[in-house]
């Protein structure tokens, strides 16, 4: 109880007459309260934590800039965001029964998983694919395993976002190709594709060549897309790996960032206008469990990113300057511990994302510490979508959090933290170098070790594993790939090399060889391949052999 | 205050994935605690961890996976080490790794395995006792 004080003034009015006689009576339970990001969080929140006036159009309304409030005038009023479960396993057929479940649920596009040979460029029959194929996600080695996964879904309807990066103009072209084969022309695809290869340096680990060769495909694939897929998202610049490996909000923010000035920089350096290509470059961010941190993250990320179009790119296009993004629920935050406990904290995360505007969104589901989901599992995820849209009433007014003293301070907090560490970056020589140095990696490394300590010390608590335990629980079923699946893999990979005109796939592969050392756009050279059925782990030979490939540097 | 040489531990992480958050948090905290630690990267073979295994000379093996291979490839490694001589040392594991396989790979040796929510100190405990 505080004492009686009649109308305090101000916020420090407040503090002094009522807060802090308080708290000599009685100790709060910390000493201080923080953000991951170590932002300090205080008691109260008042007007005068707002931006000063001259600051005060940074707030401003929805589809206009500074879009601190959303990218679009109606947001979810118009159109809900894209419920996309992550999915893909086993087998190209098993993976197309479980795309057409999920859409027959409701979810309204795919998000396509692929196995680790796929996406580091090995076909299944390759030595290092052993005991890989088909678990992580579908394996595609030549097109006809991309025309089982779509069968039946017609490819004008729905939109496909592909978690692919060093082979992602491979997986593109078999999508492209696919889609001709449907009969559905490149300009209605719609969709997006990773191919964002300066996080897997920095913490995913699927690349295969070096940075600049990687750039330069990545900057083929935007000059292809922008003539021929105009409505398809030629990157999703992902902050939600290094978050997951580890780093703060505000470092999974300007690691994002940084990452997208050198892909804009890489792109205008290859002769590109920034409103050319810039329309089609979405983000993809985590959602973790400091909910109300995650909902300035959003809205902070979305106006510095604005800003950076504007004023270091000189944009003129607001679709430019529109970070629409993707977000995943935080899969490091899941415990193979009282699993039920997961459904609740993925719902958490996810009514932060929606809080702060995501155009498209993944729930995690509750076995994902323990192996791939079941389809029970995957349901429910769907569902607590579905309920946040239908039943919780957050969708009925635009960023309904905007204006309140706390959210809008940290929202500022962020961008400023942000930017400080992207002027960092760019002393160091911008992400790029960054990278080479280790810099972002050891920052990730580094968070990620203090954050176990404080769960060791027991200054961090997880529910269910340093506190609150339960006795020995039994194990809950799970998802177990047959081992069969990867042999009728590899007898299919067989037959399509047997029947396919061994003449036309050389041609093919030294064609695009050719292209490769040219300086010419290596898209239309690697979709003759895949249409000559040249398979994943061919194409990406003959690149590794031009470009060289990365070795890892170690640090930890 | 020991004057024994500290034990050599190497971590390794077989197979594809790239998901290294756990190898070096556990490479890091066992470094803190004393113990001389090489940690070989992501994308290892059996074949590249056992040749590291004797060019290290160490006692321990730390395998980490979160691809679901397991099954896959611990069995190559521990073939591998047999083959090279390496009977005596010990493995361990972490990552995601299903309860319904604890029973297979205790089977081939590998005692200590170390799901998600597992503390450091009961790895450095464990590895103390090797």
């Amino acid at each position: 109880m505080g004492e009686n004080v009649e109308n305090p003034k101000s916020k420090k009015d407040w503090i002094d007459k009522v807060w802090s006689p308080a708290v000599e009576k009685r100790k709060e339970r910390d000493i201080n309260f923080s953000t991951t990001s170590d932002i300090d969080i205080e008691p109260i929140y008042g007007p005068e934590d707002l931006p000063d006036s001259s600051g005060s159009d940074d707030i401003g309304y929805p589809a206009q800039y500074p879009f601190t409030r959303g990218v679009q005038p109606t947001m979810y009023r118009g159109r809900l965001w894209t419920m996309r479960q992550y999915s893909g396993f086993a087998s190209a057929e098993e993976t197309n029964t479980r795309y057409r479940y999920l859409l027959d649920q409701g979810q309204t596009g795919l998000s396509m998983a692929f196995d680790l040979p796929t996406q580091t460029g090995y076909d299944s029959d390759h030595p290092i694919a052993l005991g890989e194929v088909g678990k992580v996600g579908v394996p595609i080695s030549h097109m006809e395993d991309m025309e089982i996964a779509f069968n039946d879904i017609d490819l004008s309807k729905v939109s496909t976002s592909m978690t692919i990066n060093a082979t992602a103009s491979i997986l593109l072209a078999y999508y492209i190709a696919v889609a001709k084969k449907q009969g559905v022309p490149a300009k209605d695809l719609r969709g997006t594709i990773q191919n964002d290869l300066l996080k897997e340096y920095v913490a995913r680990g699927t690349y295969i060549y070096p940075p600049k060769p990687s750039m330069r495909l990545i900057t083929d694939l935007f000059a292809y897309c922008a003539s021929e897929t105009p409505n398809w998202n030629t990157i999703s610049i992902s902050g939600y790996h290094m978050r997951e490996a580890g780093c703060t909000a505000v470092q999974e923010i300007a690691f994002t960032l940084s990452h997208a000035i050198a892909y804009v920089e890489a792109a205008i350096a290859a002769g590109l206008e920034v409103d050319d290509f810039a329309p089609q470059l979405a983000f993809f961010f985590v959602a973790q469990s400091d909910l109300l941190e995650e909902v300035a993250k959003f809205r902070a990320a979305r106006r510095l990113w604005a800003k950076i179009m504007v004023e270091r790119f000189g944009s003129k296009n607001p679709r430019s300057q529109t970070l629409r993004f993707h977000t995943q629920t935080a899969g490091v935050t899941l415990t193979a511990q009282q699993v039920d406990n997961n459904v609740v904290r993925s719902t958490l995360q996810a009514l932060s994302a929606v809080l702060g505007g995501t155009q498209s969104l993944h729930v995690n589901s509750k076995d994902e510490a323990l192996a791939l989901p079941t389809e029970e599992a995957v349901t429910v995820s769907l569902r607590t979508q579905q309920i946040l849209a239908h039943e919780s009433g957050i969708t009925n007014s635009i960023d309904p959090l905007a204006g309140s003293y706390l959210i809008e301070n940290l929202t500022n907090q962020l961008e400023q933290e942000a930017k400080k560490y992207i002027e960092q970056i760019d002393k160091l020589g911008g992400a790029v170098i960054a990278i080479e140095q280790g810099f972002q990696q050891r920052e990730i490394n580094e968070a990620a070790y203090q954050m176990q300590l404080e769960i060791e010390k027991g200054s961090r608590l997880v529910v269910g594993v340093n506190a609150f335990q339960s006795t020995e629980e039994p194990p809950i079923e799970i998802l177990r790939i047959d081992p069969k699946e990867s042999e009728n893999q590899i007898a299919r990979l067989n037959r399509v090399k047997a029947k396919r005109n061994s003449s036309e796939v050389e041609a093919a592969l030294a064609n695009l060889s050719k292209v490769a050392r040219s300086e010419d756009n290596t898209m239309p050279a690697i979709i003759e391949c895949v249409e000559a059925l040249a398979t994943t782990g061919e194409i990406s030979d003959v690149l590794r052999e031009i470009f060289g490939v990365q070795k890892e540097m170690v640090v930890f | 205050m020991s004057t024994t040489t500290p034990k050599r531990i190497l971590i390794a992480k077989p197979g594809l994935d790239g998901h290294d958050r756990g190898a070096k948090v556990v490479a890091r905290g066992l470094r803190d605690a004393g113990f001389e630690v090489i940690y070989t990267g992501i994308r290892q073979t059996p074949e590249m961890i056992v040749q590291a295994a004797l060019q290290e000379d160490v006692d321990a093996i730390g395998l980490s996976i979160l691809s679901g291979a397991h099954l896959d490839l611990f069995p190559a490694i521990v073939e591998g080490l047999q083959n090279a001589g390496l009977d005596n040392v010990a493995i361990f594991a972490g990552g995601i790794i299903p309860k319904q396989d604890y029973q297979e790979l205790e089977e081939l040796g590998i005692k200590g395995i170390f799901g998600p929510g597992t503390s450091l100190g009961d790895i450095v405990s464990y590895v103390n006792d090797i």
